[in-house]
């Protein structure tokens, strides 16, 4: 069973913060993936936070790769982060030979392209470069989004982090939202994609479960647009529903949980809206998930929401200090970064239930 | 030397053979008077019996004239082996027994008329379904549902629906509204009882499946609903609460849909739906056949016939397109509704059905709202022998492909898709279903085992199988007054309501262990299969 969690904070943390929120969970995975993705960042990247930054794991070729293609296409690197790892045979993991974080400006005839384009052009482009670094077994491409950071890695959270320097809070690597995710990889070989969070234009989703429609999802996301690709997890399936639903349908937030866990039909038929969710039910039904889920999920806006399973057979509880607001799949993570809130406070999400948390620190939820 | 007449038909050169032991006859004559083929008849021999009385052997030859049953040498009447005889004999002393050098086949084409007969291929009875296991278990990471316990939502569509952006919804205040109607679209339990009419069954056989159709849905909250059949029903039905649990056929033939189409005004309730027939899978390419012999006053009266054969046309006359179908058919039937009512089409399966499905998904005016698929296995009341065990095509590979053709397209679910043809042939329906539903199918149709549930004995082995004789022994199949009272309706209606219980039962005892609490239409993960070629054809896991 994978451990999630997100952290929302009024200031920006480091994110050994979040590793800390992950850490006391750790005997429930198997460090066959440790990801994080961060979204409204300081420090080294502070000053582009409105030009894409590009996030991959490859190897050298690969690295050579991806900026011909980044040059062939009138992208300008503006900022580079690149982590050198310290070089230590004890620590467990599987480290490619180049981390690259890396700003562009937009090529010059997108400069006044609408955001919508823009975002086009960014899933282009990063659906562009999984091919090339695939085709080649050369590298991964995670993420390329403004002010979004994609960490991937196999091994240890630990030794992950003291490879990264992440224990050593030196200001460079600063943000205001981390979604983070320990993985227990059951169902396949170890791959290195399908350590979650996942990300696409501007959404981010991790969960914890099984989805056990993960095909006929599958199947019917495959035809609905070009991102919705890998299905390396059954946790893919989320966040494309969630893409499709908010970014392609443009429907509200609240439909979300209305079309992974449809409500029953014969609650449907004592609803006021009963017509519209039914409506909702049958033409969405390919993408209800069964099984037992939590799900985590971070919006472009960098509103962070959780909600389960329509069973609630996987945990999860929120709570916070006022400066700084955790999810996590265990209480005792919270208890490792949050100490001093007031435990009475924390929440946890029934099986029909979202929970918001916006940038003031809100917490809003409410019943699907 | 007497000569041997070698050409005549002897009991010897009949598919059954009467098998009655003098012994325990008693003469009562129960055994003649049940046999609907007149296959058996009393008759008197000559007998020689020697016998000795005394205390010492005295044997002394006495020549009587006995009675006995004795079975009739003729074709017309041959013994069906339906058995009524040996149900109503009280002393064991009469059966029918197969006879394996039968020469039936070659005598019964007197007259140089097609065998005619009801009931299910006898030819093709290896069945991918069984050689399919539900292998996908769930137990620790995703742990199994309560089959008990838990809720299930055992629903499945029938009428159009619309892509997820075609949907006419719009935001106001962060809430979704429609804003225009959508095709109408019925939530049913995914069984449906197969269209078979009244003409083909007795009005107590139709009645029987009614009643348990109105017990299931108004005692058991089980949604089920009943296809008409073409022919169509008692203007008493139509007018009545009870319509909305059924679903009107129109066949070829329209027979009975004058009645119907008078009846609209006067119809409190919508039917469950609109089934187009176009063709059956039991004998694909051949229109209905209602025998003159089962054309009864009251059969005469709902179609407004007179008594004749009432053959339907292989195909509804004057299309001659599926573009022209859609526009012209399935227009009139949403029309005559006022498009309230979900209207869908029942193909038998055949190596074009993906064409016809696609071309339907495809429609610009999204009017089709469930294309049924009707495989070889599918039973039927009169078809010819030729046709029902040589023609025709398996269903589960054809829903498959059908399933899979839609999801190529990302509009699978948007046209339901419904199978029958051998749904629960081997007695175990939930089984079936299940898998089919898991192939891609939204639920299932069925037939036979419901008139095998009012006490039909037909099998797929020869036995009986005189539905187009109109002389069913067990009163399912005939319009004979005499034969219909051996159908106890409430008793047949019991029948059928306790099998779709514990076939409800069996689908949860189904869907708890791969966990899943609403139908798992598509999810062929769950299933594997110990044949190779099985797994290829149906994109399912082989497993060994």
């Amino acid at each position: 069973m994978c451990r999630i969690g997100a952290i929302k904070s009024k200031e920006f943390f480091h994110p050994s913060a979040a590793l800390h929120l992950m850490l006391p969970q750790q005997e429930g995975h198997d460090n066959s993936g440790f990801a994080m993705v961060m979204q409204d960042m300081a420090g080294v990247f502070s000053k582009y936070k409105d030009k894409p930054l590009l996030s991959l794991a490859c190897t050298q070729k690969g690295a050579k790769l991806v900026e011909d293609y980044m040059e062939a296409n009138d992208f300008r690197q503006l900022a580079e982060w690149i982590p050198r790892g310290v070089k230590n045979v004890k620590l467990d993991i599987k480290a490619m030979p180049y981390y690259i974080f890396r700003n562009y400006d937009y090529p010059e005839y997108y400069r006044d392209a609408s955001e919508e384009a823009k975002g086009e052009l960014l899933l282009d482009t990063r659906l562009a470069l999984r091919e090339l670094l695939e085709k080649q077994e050369q590298g991964y491409v995670y993420s390329f989004w403004p002010d979004v950071l994609t960490l991937k890695e196999i091994g240890d959270p630990w030794d992950i982090a003291t490879y990264f320097k992440l224990w050593d809070n030196n200001g460079d690597l600063m943000a205001k939202n981390v979604v983070v995710q320990c993985r227990q990889n059951t169902n396949y070989d170890i791959v290195r994609y399908a350590a979650h969070p996942f990300f696409l234009q501007g959404y981010t989703l991790c969960a914890n479960g099984e989805n056990t429609f993960y095909t006929k999802n599958k199947e019917y996301q495959k035809s609905l647009h070009r991102g919705y690709i890998g299905f390396e997890s059954d946790s893919q399936n989320f966040l494309y529903t969630l893409h499709y639903v908010l970014q392609e349908l443009k429907w509200p937030i609240k439909y979300y949980k209305h079309v992974i866990t449809p409500l029953p039909f014969n609650e449907l038929s004592l609803r006021s809206d009963g017509a519209e969710l039914r409506a909702i039910r049958q033409s969405l039904g390919s993408l209800e998930i069964n099984g037992p889920n939590t799900v985590i999920g971070m919006l472009p806006n960098g509103n962070i929401i959780t909600c389960c399973d329509s069973k609630k057979l996987r945990p999860v509880v929120v709570g916070g200090d006022g400066t700084m607001v955790a999810i996590a799949s265990e209480v005792c993570g919270l208890n490792a970064i949050l100490p001093h809130r007031n435990q009475e406070q924390d929440v946890y999400p029934n099986e029909r239930e979202v929970v918001i948390i916006n940038d003031a620190l809100e917490v809003e939820r409410w019943k699907q | 030397m007497e000569t041997i007449k070698t050409q005549d038909v002897t009991v010897n050169d009949l598919p059954w053979k009467i098998e009655c032991k003098p012994d325990r006859c008693t003469m009562c004559g129960s055994c003649v008077a049940a046999c609907t083929f007149q296959a058996i008849m009393p008759a008197v021999e000559r007998r020689s019996i020697t016998v000795s009385t005394g205390h010492r052997p005295e044997p002394s030859q006495k020549h009587s004239a006995v009675l006995m049953i004795k079975q009739r040498n003729s074709i017309e009447n041959a013994c069906t082996g339906c058995g009524m005889c040996e149900k109503i004999c009280p002393n064991q002393a009469i059966k029918p027994v197969r006879n394996p050098d039968s020469r039936f086949s070659l005598l019964a084409r007197k007259g140089g008329s097609p065998i005619k007969r009801g009931g299910r291929t006898s030819l093709n009875s290896g069945r991918t379904l069984d050689n399919i296991i539900v292998g996908r278990i769930s137990q620790m990471t995703d742990p199994a549902l309560d089959s008990e316990r838990h809720t299930f939502d055992i629903l499945a569509p029938f009428g159009r629906v619309l892509m997820p952006h075609e949907l006419p919804l719009s935001a106001v205040n962060g809430t979704l509204n429609l804003t225009a109607k959508l095709p109408p679209v019925n939530w049913i339990y995914p069984i449906i009882f197969s269209d078979m009419s009244i003409g083909a069954l007795s009005t107590r056989a139709w009645e029987a499946v009614a009643l348990a159709t109105a017990y299931l849905n108004e005692k058991h909250n089980m949604p089920v609903r009943m296809s008409s059949g073409e022919g169509g029903m008692p203007v008493k039905l139509l007018e009545s609460e009870q319509l909305k649990y059924m679903i009107l056929q129109i066949a070829s033939g329209h027979f009975g849909w004058n009645r119907i189409v008078k009846a609209i005004p006067k119809m409190k309730v919508d039917p469950a739906g609109v089934l187009i027939k176009i063709g059956q899978g039991a004998k694909p390419g051949d229109g209905g056949l209602l025998p003159a012999a089962k054309v009864a006053d009251h059969v005469q009266a709902i179609r407004g016939v007179p008594k004749a054969d009432l053959m339907s046309p292989p195909n509804h006359q004057g299309l001659y397109s599926i573009e022209e179908s859609v526009q012209k058919m399935f227009l009139s039937m949403n029309a005559a509704f006022k498009f309230r009512v979900p209207v869908a089409i029942k193909c038998a399966a055949s190596a074009t059905s993906v064409s016809v499905y696609n071309n339907l998904l495809r429609d610009p005016y999204r009017i089709c709202g469930g294309f049924f698929l009707d495989g070889i296995q599918g039973g039927t009341g009169a078809a010819n022998e030729i046709s029902l065990d040589h023609t025709g095509h398996p269903v589960v590979s054809k829903t498959r492909e059908c399933y899979l053709s839609a999801v190529k397209q990302g509009r699978q679910g948007q046209i339901p898709l419904w199978a029958g043809g051998g749904i629960g042939l081997t007695g175990n329906a939930a089984a079936d279903a299940f898998k089919v539903i898991c192939l891609g199918a939204n639920g299932v149709f069925l037939g036979k085992i419901l008139i095998q549930l009012l006490g039909c004995v037909g099998n797929e082995h020869g036995r009986c199988n005189a539905c187009n004789t109109g002389k069913c022994p067990a009163g399912i199949c005939t319009q004979d007054p005499r034969l219909v009272e051996r159908l106890d309706i409430d008793k047949g209606a019991q029948n059928i309501v306790e099998y779709m219980l514990a076939l409800d039962s069996e689908l949860r005892k189904l869907m708890a262990p791969i966990g899943n609490s609403s139908l798992p239409v598509g999810r062929s993960d769950a299933l594997v299969t110990t044949d190779q070629a099985i797994a290829e054809k149906l994109a399912i896991q082989y497993v060994c």
